[in-house]
């Protein structure tokens, strides 16, 4: 179990890192950037996918379905969207 | 396999920092994505195999259906469309979020502690903003709500109903399990993202996506408390903290704060402003002559803005640059940070034409080069060219960062009509002694340009 003072070291030390990570990020890639980090936090499928999993209730299994089904189009549909637009980034040097 | 599971949850975690990592400098980006990508489908892998997981029917069903739904959009979506597809899928992940919160909610306690059911409802409250929010800021950049919608005593109304959904909020983790009190709670703030957004503008739309892309990461690693599950904690903190930077970056680009972006309408001022006339009379140019005089320079800037890619135009400007580079005219690319409809989004644009991004350049590296340009070319950009940025103190936008572009030698602007930019404010530069106008559709207009270079 993560717990009290563990869990608060973690979402401290994980702040920092997506802090610095991006510090120095040029403008031009703004738009990409943003975009990747919203595919990151559809790793929200796999809290989605336990909450379904455990489901009881007819109740909890519809929200637990809408959860899943969301989570899986932010993943995807982020994925997508990133690899389209980080694709037509060439330099002139490069193999053009 | 609890103990695969976590170790996959923290090779997950390891390559989504790398990834973003990667993501952050142009020559590594397309790997970044890649990474992240191989971390996904790890972590979501093993979790098919967490213990006394029950329901795969629906759960296979619901990844197959949403799967194939993003990736249909997501590979038909256009460049120009790209910010409101990027709100509209983070909008799902905030939803998937207050899912998860709601599930947790409406099964009660179960053996959590109040602190941790407290988490769960601050998870729900933000991921259910992000997720009306983005649905709104999804809808406004598509067109399909034209206007903002404002009323007296709206912020106070707003804030009203963000108190009301806090406080029953607070009560949730008190109570027994489910009720009533849940949905009036998730329905609250269903709303509050609606009412906040609704009130504003197109322009200020991009920091709002990017503000909902934080509140969703944040709204995951809350979650990820409530299930215990370090992969979420850490990759939905690294969002939330990156997504606070990058939105921070973003409205100073825009030179606004966040608070201005949120709370005061920005349509409302130019009316005030719009008299000052700075003098001079608009000169039209020939095309012929517009592309003569491009062809003898010996450096051109380039200064697109949202109007080309509305005009679909920059195929053409990078055959035009091309022309001109083949002549021995240097070419390079001036970009605004809020050119196009989110920082960055121009250089997609650009880049999707085929322009190497090292011809590309930022404000602060192309403003010094200005005064020796021969030709600096305007397209379809308006408000961040416009001197009365630096000159007029009166003016809305006073202060705002602007390219100078009235610095060189000689100005053409292709514009559609004689109309004023998108914040409304007449523009200085176009009555310069050295500027000349090109009235016409973008495309259209570049096309002369090229025959009249070819013609030479």
């Amino acid at each position: 179990m993560i717990e009290g003072f563990t869990a608060l070291y973690i979402f401290m030390l994980a702040a920092f890192t997506g802090y610095e990570v991006i510090a120095r990020v040029p403008v031009i890639l703004h738009t990409p950037l943003m975009s990747g980090s919203n595919f990151v936090h559809g790793i929200v499928l796999v809290g989605a996918m336990v909450a379904l999993g455990h489901a009881d209730s007819n109740l909890e299994r519809w929200i637990g379905f809408f959860g899943v089904l969301l989570a899986s189009m932010n993943a995807v549909g982020g994925y997508v969207v990133t690899e389209r637009m980080l694709e037509m980034f060439k330099s002139s040097k490069g193999d053009r | 396999m609890g103990a695969v599971i976590q170790i996959s949850y923290f090779l997950a975690a390891v390559l989504f920092i790398l990834g973003l990592k990667r993501m952050s400098s142009p020559v590594t980006a397309r790997g970044g994505i890649v990474w992240a990508g191989v971390g996904m489908l790890v972590a979501t892998f093993v979790t098919f195999f967490w213990h006394g997981l029950d329901n795969y029917t629906l759960m296979i069903a619901a990844i197959a259906i949403g799967s194939i739904a993003a990736w249909v959009s997501g590979k038909r979506v256009a460049m120009t469309a790209m910010p409101q597809m990027i709100a509209l899928y983070n909008g799902m992940g905030g939803g998937a979020a207050a899912a998860i919160a709601a599930v947790e909610l409406v099964r009660g306690a179960d053996g959590h502690s109040q602190a941790v059911m407290g988490l769960a409802v601050a998870g729900g409250l933000i991921g259910t903003v992000s997720f009306s929010g983005s649905l709104i800021a999804f809808a406004k950049l598509q067109g399909l709500i034209k206007r903002s919608i404002v009323f007296p005593m709206q912020q106070p109304f707003n804030l009203a109903v963000l108190a009301a959904a806090a406080v029953i909020g607070g009560m949730l983790p008190f109570q027994e399990a489910g009720g009533t009190l849940v949905f009036v709670f998730f329905a609250l703030v269903l709303a509050f993202g609606v009412l906040m957004t609704l009130p504003i503008g197109g322009a200020d739309m991009p920091v709002v996506i990017s503000l909902y892309n934080a509140l969703t990461g944040l709204a995951v690693g809350f979650e990820g408390f409530v299930l215990n599950n370090a992969a979420m904690i850490i990759a939905g903190t690294v969002v939330g903290a990156a997504g606070s930077l990058l939105t921070q970056l973003m409205a100073k680009a825009m030179n606004r704060s966040i608070a201005n972006v949120l709370f005061g309408a920005f349509g409302h001022a130019p009316q005030a402003a719009a008299t000052d006339s700075e003098g001079g009379t608009l000169k039209p140019i020939d095309p012929d002559d517009a592309g003569i005089m491009m062809a003898y320079s010996s450096k051109v800037v380039v200064v697109p803005g949202y109007g080309m890619a509305v005009a679909q135009a920059q195929h053409k400007i990078w055959e035009l640059a091309e022309l001109l580079e083949e002549r021995g005219v240097r070419v390079k690319f001036a970009i605004h940070p809020v050119a196009g409809r989110m920082p960055g989004h121009m250089n997609v644009l650009l880049a999707e034409a085929g322009v190497p991004y090292d011809k590309i350049y930022d404000l602060d590296e192309i403003n010094p080069e200005f005064p020796t340009a021969d030709v600096a070319l305007v397209i379809g950009a308006n408000d961040v060219v416009n001197p009365v940025a630096r000159t007029n103190p009166e003016s809305p936008i006073y202060g705002m960062p602007i390219l100078n572009v009235d610095q060189s030698k000689n100005v053409l602007v292709i514009k559609r009509g004689q109309g004023k930019g998108f914040s409304g404010i007449e523009n200085a530069l176009f009555g310069k002694d050295n500027t000349r106008m090109l009235y016409g559709d973008a495309q259209d207009m570049v096309g002369k340009l090229i025959q009249a270079v070819k013609r030479l």
